[in-house]
């Protein structure tokens, strides 16, 4: 019990925190919407061609768009997050106090993510997906399960994202410098999560692939949930059991990082 | 040569007339409302400081010393009065003073954390356009007497804060500035490496003629180097003039620590005197700090087993936070 | 009164001097950790790749996108991406103004005596950004090799001073994003939208936006004249707004513009910090 609201301060503190910013996330509005527009706009010039596209039509494509720069911030998509904080506290050292706590080093994270996620879904997420629907016939559910249903998918598409960021944080462990990696997991989560082009577009047998990879349950996921894309009850929980997989994977495939590392630590003393 | 250059060292090589500073800061006032006010951040300072003194800036945090040198190096702006830094008028001359003045904020280093030391400082070389030879007499100037020699070609990520200090203040001088602020220059730095760099400025300031301006909270520092003080506080100069003369202002007493060859009640029979301690055979007797001690250690020995004694000069922190505090209370 | 012509040369040039000092002083600091700067660079190269891997995805499933032709696109993408991977790479890294403001290390800007301009815009200069030129410059390599336009000498003129004038424009919203952070410190992503969200705009035809929209990156934000007119008279096609003939031409004359209201834009944000010190 005691563990259970020294996790939801954790997390509460995370969401004051990004809360505290409020100019930047005005800014951060601003361009999402931006974005928004942009890409909208060149959807529609694909799909003018080919109205099916990805099974999608119009309407669900441009929905598409919106819940993109809706989950950008909350997901991490393009880039933010814990990652160069927990790379400076092992850099520096002070990771070996975070050791020593009574909290789980990696549930003390994943609860702070979490708490910055729900800020940012709130804060980045329900203005651009507002300002899609007005500008943009949007294929939105009426349904509140879906939407529920949807936020859920969401959560674990989060969970997913903070498990890959882990595992890409602890890596300061062994590298000197760790821009080099984030840069290169930036890069995968842009093209691998559907940022750039739903997955549901990617040709061939790389697209049969890239939709199985962990990245496809950031964004893909949530958003075939909203747009009721995975047909009946069976076909929703079998999304909602692929992300959930791979976020005990991930999560797993973390902490046996972190207990490799905390060895290392413990080895040489910091 | 209405504004000129050479008339500033007769009167005062820094001048400030009613110098103002004036913030209109908003405050936050419920959930969308801001509130403005005006915050006099600096209320209408005068001094002069003639070429080749060194003086101390001091007041509590908040009471405008920033401000102040922010405007003498012409970051800021002033809201009014009349401001001269070696004839120049920093806000409208700015670059053209920079040349002239050398700064170094305590805690904002201006050396390149993945470079050598040395690197730092041919940069300063080819920014200022420094003539060569001028710029190797300095630099062998400043490694010998700041102890640099063997940190020249070390990055300085790896220097401790007191190495890296001694590093900023060399990069100050390497253009041979006239005037050298510095904000608090020793802060967080150990006892060694406080007594180097107040060795180093007390040379610069006799040798060079360098003037020195120097914010602290450190009271040593000024103890130790400065002759004039300059207390400002609440945006206002409360006090201007010799340490000794703070003392007086400050009712500020000495305090005499006499070692008695027993333990005894407390001395009250010491006129001017009085025990504000006692420890075993220890005691504290505290005077004015404008009597003499002599009287005081006589009176003492003639009535009293004495077996020795020291006087302890006033802590000028003390007198300052008197100072403050008799300020409120008025 | 204090800025005679020859005034203003003298400044530029000091400016322009004290750039190179700092943007050497970055590259060697880069050098101390060789191997994650090759990383970057590589990582940049391949960050700006993907984009256009993106745009041949598109490809793959049409002929046209908005009646344009996959090299066509190319060549739009090609030079948007060489101009903008030159601003950034010039002045990318001027986004840090705000964060200056807050930490309060611009003051040790002020007391140089070097325009803090040249300061701010060499400021942690990152050479990692060749990537995205190198990638704007090899696609755009291609497309003219592709490409089936009939060059003429006027055509040929145009690329480089389209090339160049985008650059320009590009550096001109850089400058006024980070003045516009002297007020606002947090909103450093404000201008993300005009910078990285005006590339990936122009990457593809203006056929594709709405008619308000190309107005307003033609008249208001005047991106247009980076690369889609210029190059639509190189493609041979008009523009959608039927604008006359000349505008194609007044890409040096729109950069010029932009960077006076830029540098008009700098100065009133560095006094406005001088007088508030905020």
């Amino acid at each position: 019990m005691g563990l259970v609201r020294l996790y939801a301060a954790v997390a509460v503190s995370g969401f004051r925190r990004y809360a505290t910013y409020r100019m930047a996330t005005a800014a951060g509005l601003f361009t999402n919407t931006v974005f928004g527009f942009i890409v909208a706009y060149t959807f529609i010039a694909l799909w003018n061609e080919r109205p099916h596209l990805g099974g999608y039509d119009q309407a669900q494509a441009l929905t598409f768009v919106w819940v993109t720069q809706a989950l950008l911030g909350a997901a991490c998509l393009i880039g933010g997050g814990f990652q160069e904080e927990l790379q400076e506290r092992i850099r520096s050292g002070d990771i070996a106090v975070d050791l020593y706590r009574p909290a789980d080093l990696q549930l003390w994270w994943l609860a702070n993510d979490l708490g910055r996620a729900v800020f940012q879904l709130l804060g980045r997420g329900v203005v651009p997906l507002l300002v899609g629907a007005l500008c943009f016939e949007l294929a939105l559910p009426r349904d509140p399960l879906t939407w529920l249903v949807f936020l859920l998918s969401v959560l674990l598409g989060v969970v997913v994202g903070f498990g890959l960021r882990y595992l890409v944080a602890l890596c300061a462990f062994w590298l000197l410098d760790g821009s080099g990696v984030n840069t290169l997991n930036g890069l995968l989560s842009i093209f691998f999560s559907g940022t750039l082009l739903p997955l549901a577009v990617f040709p061939g047998a790389f697209g049969e692939i890239v939709r199985m990879l962990p990245w496809a349950a950031m964004l893909q996921v949530p958003a075939d949930v909203l747009l009721g894309r995975h047909g009946g009850a069976g076909g929703v929980a079998a999304a909602l059991g692929f992300q959930t997989m791979w976020a005990v994977l991930l999560l797993a495939a973390g902490r046996s990082v972190q207990a490799v590392a905390t060895r290392k630590v413990v080895v040489q003393g910091g | 040569m209405a504004d000129g250059e050479g008339q500033g060292t007769v009167d005062g090589f820094i001048e400030l007339d009613g110098v103002e500073k004036v913030f209109d800061v908003r405050r936050k006032a419920g959930f969308l409302r801001r509130e403005r006010h005006r915050v006099r951040a600096v209320d209408g300072i005068s001094f002069r400081v003639p070429r080749g003194e060194m003086v101390g800036y001091i007041g509590p945090n908040g009471a405008g010393k920033s401000t102040t040198i922010k405007m003498l190096t012409g970051i800021l702006v002033p809201s009014g009065g009349r401001l001269r830094v070696a004839g120049i008028d920093p806000a409208r001359d700015r670059t053209r003073l920079a040349r002239r003045i050398g700064v170094v904020f305590g805690q904002r280093t201006t050396l390149w954390w993945d470079l050598p030391l040395r690197d730092s400082y041919g940069l300063v070389r080819r920014m200022y356009r420094i003539p060569d030879a001028r710029y190797r007499a300095n630099l062998e100037r400043c490694v010998e007497l700041l102890d640099l020699g063997d940190l020249l070609d070390v990055p300085v990520r790896q220097l401790s804060l007191g190495q890296r200090m001694r590093g900023d203040i060399a990069a100050a001088l390497l253009h041979d500035p006239e005037v050298l602020y510095l904000d608090e220059p020793t802060i967080g730095l150990d006892v060694v490496s406080k007594a180097k760099v107040r060795e180093f400025l007390r040379d610069v300031n006799a040798e060079r003629g360098t003037t020195v301006l120097l914010t602290t909270h450190d009271l040593t520092d000024i103890e130790q180097l400065c002759k004039r003080v300059m207390v400002i506080d609440h945006g206002r100069l409360v006090y201007d003039g010799g340490l000794d003369g703070l003392h007086a202002v400050g009712g500020s007493e000495r305090v005499l620590v006499i070692d008695l060859e027993r333990e005894l009640p407390p001395i009250t029979d010491v006129p001017g005197a009085r025990p504000v301690k006692v420890e075993g055979p220890r005691q504290w007797l505290a005077f004015a700090a404008t009597q003499s001690a002599a009287p005081i250690v006589a009176a003492v020995a003639a009535r009293h087993p004495l077996v020795d004694l020291s006087v302890r000069e006033p802590d000028i922190e003390e007198v300052i936070a008197k100072m403050y505090a008799d300020r409120k209370a008025l | 009164m204090a800025d005679a012509p020859a005034g203003v040369l003298r400044r530029a040039g000091e400016g322009v001097h004290a750039y190179g000092l700092i943007v050497g002083m970055w590259v060697r600091s880069t050098m101390a950790y060789r191997t994650s700067f090759v990383m970057m660079a590589l990582g940049n190269f391949a960050a700006t790749a993907l984009d256009f891997v993106g745009i041949a995805i598109m490809f793959t499933h049409t002929d046209t996108l908005g009646g344009f032709t996959l090299p066509e696109v190319a060549l739009l993408y090609g030079t948007t991406s060489t101009s903008f991977g030159l601003a950034d790479l010039a002045l990318g890294t001027m986004d840090r103004v705000g964060r200056r403001v807050r930490d309060g290390t611009m003051d040790t800007l002020l007391v140089r005596p070097v325009p803090v301009l040249a300061q701010v815009a060499a400021d942690r200069f990152a050479l990692r950004r060749l990537g995205r030129v190198s990638q704007g410059v090899l696609l755009l390599a291609w497309t003219l090799y592709r490409l089936d336009v009939h060059w003429t000498p006027v055509t040929l003129l145009l690329l480089p001073l389209m090339l160049i004038s985008g650059a320009v424009i590009f550096g001109a919203v850089f400058v006024a994003g980070a003045a516009f952070q002297f007020r606002a410190q947090d909103a450093s992503e404000v201008q993300n939208a005009f910078t990285y969200g005006g590339t990936t705009m122009l990457q593809y035809p203006p056929t594709v936006f709405a008619t308000e929209l190309v107005r307003g990156v033609t008249f208001v934000v005047p991106l247009a004249f980076v690369n889609w007119l210029p190059a639509l008279r190189i493609l041979g096609r008009d523009d959608p707004l039927g604008l006359p003939g000349w505008v194609d031409f007044a890409s040096p004359l729109v950069a010029l513009v932009c960077c006076a209201l830029a540098g008009a834009a700098w100065r009133a944000g560095l006094r406005g910090y001088r007088s508030t010190g905020s």
